[in-house]
């Protein structure tokens, strides 16, 4: 039996806990009421936002890389293609001790020291998320080798990937340029061209020369795949795809055969040579030695290599028809002669009597011709056969600065032809404006005299002088020049054929361009500085020699061939178009520290002009190693007469 | 004849918790079966942690009270005494200290001690009836937070949580002072920037990921975020079932076990989720009832420990997977896969029963 308060007690006490449990029920409302509340957050109010976050994370974009266009010379020439390889990708983000992991890899294939240094260069330069090639080109076992120990290698792929390969190496390389991988800077260019979402997937970029001037062609449109991913990434299937469409193919003006001829023709003297067709600008050949090998810099070259390009002092990497920059010496004088006849100058039968040098009224400096004692009497055309000085020393002072150079700036002197490839640098025509800007001087009269012989501040790019030279060739009329002459839509099949749509027509007297002509035809006929050039040639060419000094000469030292450095000797030029009277090819060559143009320069475009206008291929070439016998030491063999221009 | 039996073996069962039980049980092997991508291994497995844990659950329902009061202080010992062995002894896995192998088997006691601990306090203020001194919640508060900070130091902080509540419900419902819990709860308050001021950097870090998993999207927070884009995106109606895209694609992690919620709340949508609330709200005030009708001080304790703690499971699991709790590692009652969990849960609604159903028996007898 309770007692009372017992009873009281227990009473209270139920009250109290049930009290107590009562509370604890609207706790657990309170909570459920928070729980729906958050769920009519989560799926009501916030529904489409998180709906889109489900789609984003299920479904994935997977780009398709499109093929990149081919490029081929003008009769088909394969000059730049694909073909698909095994390469072995590592994503460093995804391995955990790379050193040991590519330390196992090796045990399975070859991992050469090379492939370690482009690897670990690359690794420098990319991100940790990027995949990166560490071995290319795996044969067949090797990828087998490789694919039955993949589960061993987390974060390393074996890709089979489209790779650009440029079959004949080093043969026009500077042309045709190569393609590398995309880097920070090719990613801002291509933000700013918003073009970027095009290159979802492409790892490879045109750097250089016709890869990049029409990386837009080539590259093509990227396709996609969207798949359906898991949280690995994993494709699960495909939702929908759309095909990539393969860059377009460019047809090259460029005959290899001639860019060949050329090349070896250089053997390994340093130069360059630009070849055009006057009448409609197409770029023949387009040399720039010594060359190398775009193969190298397809995905990423080594340090070893790079610093053997990089650092030669045959500076391999530049483009010399577009970034090499040389006095034109002589070649400069048949310029100068049709700015005089123009200007109503020195119509023959107007002569000089040549005693060997020049000099400006009250001074006594002279300004020597390169034959001491001069030339006699020499009239406008013999001027330019036997490339006076003192002749164009007095024409250009007559003429005057102004004068000279707004003549010669209608072919192109000072200007970028406007190829087809980046990287053009236009020269210089020196003026007394520019004078004044560049230094801060006045221009002094023997600066014209020496700009009259193409010496002083003035500077040609090799392609200047041969678009010069085409505008020559072709009256006065100014072609565009350009390397690739058609773009074949690899979709349609359609070809787009580009024309160097003429961009400006001299107004030139056809008796002042005869007189000019026929000088030039006499530079290559028993008498002319290089009558070896037209010797037997079957068809008339009009040419100009030049020699350009790589070092001054002080005023009464002479200039000794022998006796200086090789590379202080002078570069030899060389310009000419042929047949004269219904040109088909002009064309420019320098031959750095040749010496003289004639015997240097001029043999190169003679091999060129047989073999484009009569398909003769040059004598059996001489192996690599015999190349410097046949290159002439100044001074030797060589007539007295050409030593000289 | 037949009939008897079966109403003889029935007749401890709670029909209406029964039905209950045995619903959310169903449904949550309906989502199993999503969740872990179709796989009838899955499935058949959890099916056998069920026929386990249903006869548990028969087993503890025809177990008289008063025997449960018996075992309840020799149980609790024997629980510290594993949870002793296992800081000791047990064996690592997954950086914690859970496990201890006996040779035949391996067991989990912190497992013991979600049952144990209620029992012990409830069997605790049984014996001091109608007092309400500071000197008896002070003891009970003791044994209380041994078995808790044994098992926090595992570390095993979900089970730790549960633990902790299972015994405050009882410190509750045994009439710890208003005035104690609101002083307590001020003084906690007070001392928490105290606290927050002498950790560490990288400590802080951790608790502010812990509370905000947002801030580490890769790491901790992946699952939170996850487990919101999974349900967000089932809107009201669900994806239907076995089509929640999140969770078939392996982008939910854990989801049979902690986040199964998310692959239900995406496939079934805020309907489903609202259904299954009430499911478990209607298990929670059946338990209610049987502890407002209990005879008993240790019964009702226990049984409204026992329903609270349910609450605090699913409450906790819930919570953390819609992003509103830090993740602690509590599982989805009577749904999340696992034999440990079913076994519990089930233990503790067969204890209802009993203490339902035995009371009747008594009462009518």
């Amino acid at each position: 039996m309770r007692s009372s308060t017992e009873l009281k007690n227990y009473q209270n006490e139920q009250h109290d806990f049930k009290l107590r449990l009562a509370t604890l029920g609207l706790l657990v409302l309170i909570s459920f009421s928070i729980l729906a509340t958050r769920f009519y957050f989560l799926q009501i109010k916030r529904y489409d936002y998180y709906q889109t976050l489900a789609e984003n994370n299920r479904i994935s974009i997977v780009p398709i890389t499109p093929n990149r266009g081919l490029i081929t010379d003008r009769n088909g020439v394969v000059l730049a293609h694909n073909f698909f390889v095994y390469t072995l990708e590592i994503t460093p983000s995804k391995v955990d001790n790379l050193d040991q992991t590519i330390a196992e890899i090796a045990k399975l294939v070859e991992v050469s020291s090379f492939d370690l240094k482009r690897f670990n260069k690359l690794k420098t330069q990319s991100h940790n998320f990027e995949s990166i090639p560490l071995r290319t080109h795996l044969n067949d076992v090797e990828a087998a080798k490789f694919a039955v120990n993949r589960f061993r290698f987390p974060g390393v792929e074996l890709k089979s990937r489209l790779f650009r390969h440029y079959p004949l190496g080093k043969l026009g390389a500077h042309m045709i340029g190569y393609i590398g991988r995309i880097n920070d800077k090719d990613i801002k260019n291509l933000e700013a061209a918003e073009v970027l979402s095009n290159y979802k997937g492409s790892d490879h970029i045109g750097k250089s020369g016709l890869e990049q001037s029409y990386e837009k062609e080539l590259h093509g449109t990227t396709g996609f795949q969207q798949v359906e991913i898991d949280a690995d990434g994993q494709a699960v299937r495909i939702l929908s795809s759309k095909a990539p469409t393969s860059g377009n193919n460019l047809i090259l003006s460029t005959d290899i055969k001639l860019q060949e001829i050329a090349e070896n023709a250089f053997g390994k003297r340093r130069g360059a040579l630009v070849a055009i067709k006057p009448n409609t600008g197409e770029v023949l050949a387009f040399v720039s030695m010594p060359t190398f090998d775009p193969n190298l810099f397809v995905d990423g070259i080594d340090v070893e290599n790079w610093r053997l390009l990089n650092d030669s002092i045959d500076k391999p990497l530049i483009n010399r028809p577009l970034r090499g920059i040389y006095p034109p010496g002589s070649t400069f004088k048949p310029f100068a002669a049709l700015a005089g006849l123009e200007a109503g100058k020195r119509h023959p039968p107007f002569s000089i009597s040549d005693a060997g040098y020049f000099t400006l009224p009250n001074s006594s400096h002279r300004y020597r011709d390169w034959k001491p004692g001069g030339h006699g009497n020499v009239d406008i055309r013999r001027a330019i056969t036997i490339s006076c000085d003192t002749f164009f020393y007095g024409l250009a002072f007559e003429l005057g600065i102004d004068r000279l150079t707004s003549f010669v700036r209608h072919f192109g002197f000072g200007e970028k032809s406007g190829i087809d490839i980046n990287g053009e640098i236009s020269g210089l025509l020196p003026t007394p404006e520019w004078k004044k800007r560049r230094y801060k001087q006045p221009w002094y009269m023997g600066e014209t005299v020496i700009v009259g012989i193409g010496q002083g501040y003035t500077l040609v790019t090799p392609m200047q002088l041969a678009q010069a030279t085409a505008i020559l060739a072709n009256k006065g009329v100014a072609m565009r020049p350009h390397l690739v002459s058609g773009i074949s839509n690899t979709k349609t099949g359609v070809i787009n054929t580009i024309s160097g749509a003429a961009s400006e027509k001299i107004n030139l007297d056809e008796k002042n361009l005869e007189i000019v002509k026929l000088g030039m035809i006499d530079v290559t006929l028993p008498g002319g500085t290089a009558a070896s050039v037209g010797a037997d040639a079957g068809y008339s060419i009009a040419a100009k020699t030049g020699t350009a000094q790589v070092i001054g000469i002080k005023q009464n030292e002479k200039y000794d061939a022998t006796a200086i450095d090789e590379r202080h000797r002078d570069h030899a030029l060389f310009i000419a178009y042929a047949p004269a009277d219904d040109p088909k090819i002009a064309l420019a060559v320098i031959v750095e520290n040749g010496g003289h143009g004639g015997s240097a320069a001029g043999p190169i475009a003679r091999k060129i002009m047989d073999y484009y206008l009569l398909g003769k291929l040059p004598p059996v070439e001489p192996t690599p190693a015999d190349t410097k016998a046949i290159a002439p030491k100044p001074g030797e063999n060589v007539p007295e007469e050409e030593l000289h221009d | 004849m037949i009939s008897q039996i079966l109403q003889g073996l029935i007749k401890h069962i709670d029909s209406f918790l029964m039905s209950c039980v045995l619903f959310t049980i169903l449904v949550g092997l309906f989502v199993l079966f999503s969740a872990s991508g179709q796989s009838f291994d899955r499935v058949s497995a959890q099916l056998v942690n069920i026929t386990v844990a249903l006869t548990v659950m028969w087993v503890a329902a025809n177990i008289p009270p008063q025997h449960l009061e018996r075992i309840a202080v020799p149980l609790y010992a024997l629980g510290v005494i594993l949870l002793i062995c296992v800081a000791l002894f047990g064996e690592i896995s997954h950086g914690a200290r859970r496990w201890l192998d006996l040779g035949i088997t391996k067991i989990q006691p912190s497992e013991i001690m979600r049952i144990a601990v209620p029992m012990m306090l409830a069997w605790f203020f049984s014996k001091r009836e109608s007092s309400h001194r500071i000197s008896d919640f002070a003891i009970a508060a003791v044994l209380l937070l041994v078995p808790v900070a044994l098992i926090i130091k595992q570390p095993d902080l979900g089970t730790a949580l549960l633990i902790s509540s299972s015994g405050f419900f009882v410190l509750f419902l045994a009439g710890l002072s208003w005035r104690f819990l609101i002083g307590g709860a001020v003084i906690i308050g007070a001392l928490l920037p105290i606290f927050w001021s002498m950790l560490h950097d990288y400590q802080r870090r951790r608790i502010e990921i812990l509370i905000d998993p947002s801030q580490d999207p890769l790491g901790a927070g992946y699952h939170t975020i996850q487990a919101t884009i999974a349900l967000g995106s089932g809107g009201v109606t669900g994806k239907g079932w076995l089509n929640g895209t999140q969770a078939q694609l392996d982008f939910l992690p854990e989801r049979t076990t902690d986040f199964i919620f998310a692959v239900f709340g995406e496939e079934f949508g805020m309907i489903g989720n609202l259904m299954l609330l009430t499911l478990f709200g209607l298990i929670i005030i059946r338990g209610i009832i049987i502890a407002s009708q209990a005879k008993s001080t240790f019964t009702r304790l226990l049984a409204g420990s026992i329903t609270l703690t349910f609450f605090t499971y699913a409450f906790v699991n819930i919570g953390m997977v819609c992003g509103i709790l830090p993740v602690v590692g509590v599982p989805l009652p009577l749904i999340s896969y696992g034999g440990t969990s079913m076994v519990t849960l089930l233990l503790g609604f067969g204890i209802l029963m009993s203490i339902q159903t035995h009371k009747k028996l008594v009462a009518s007898g």
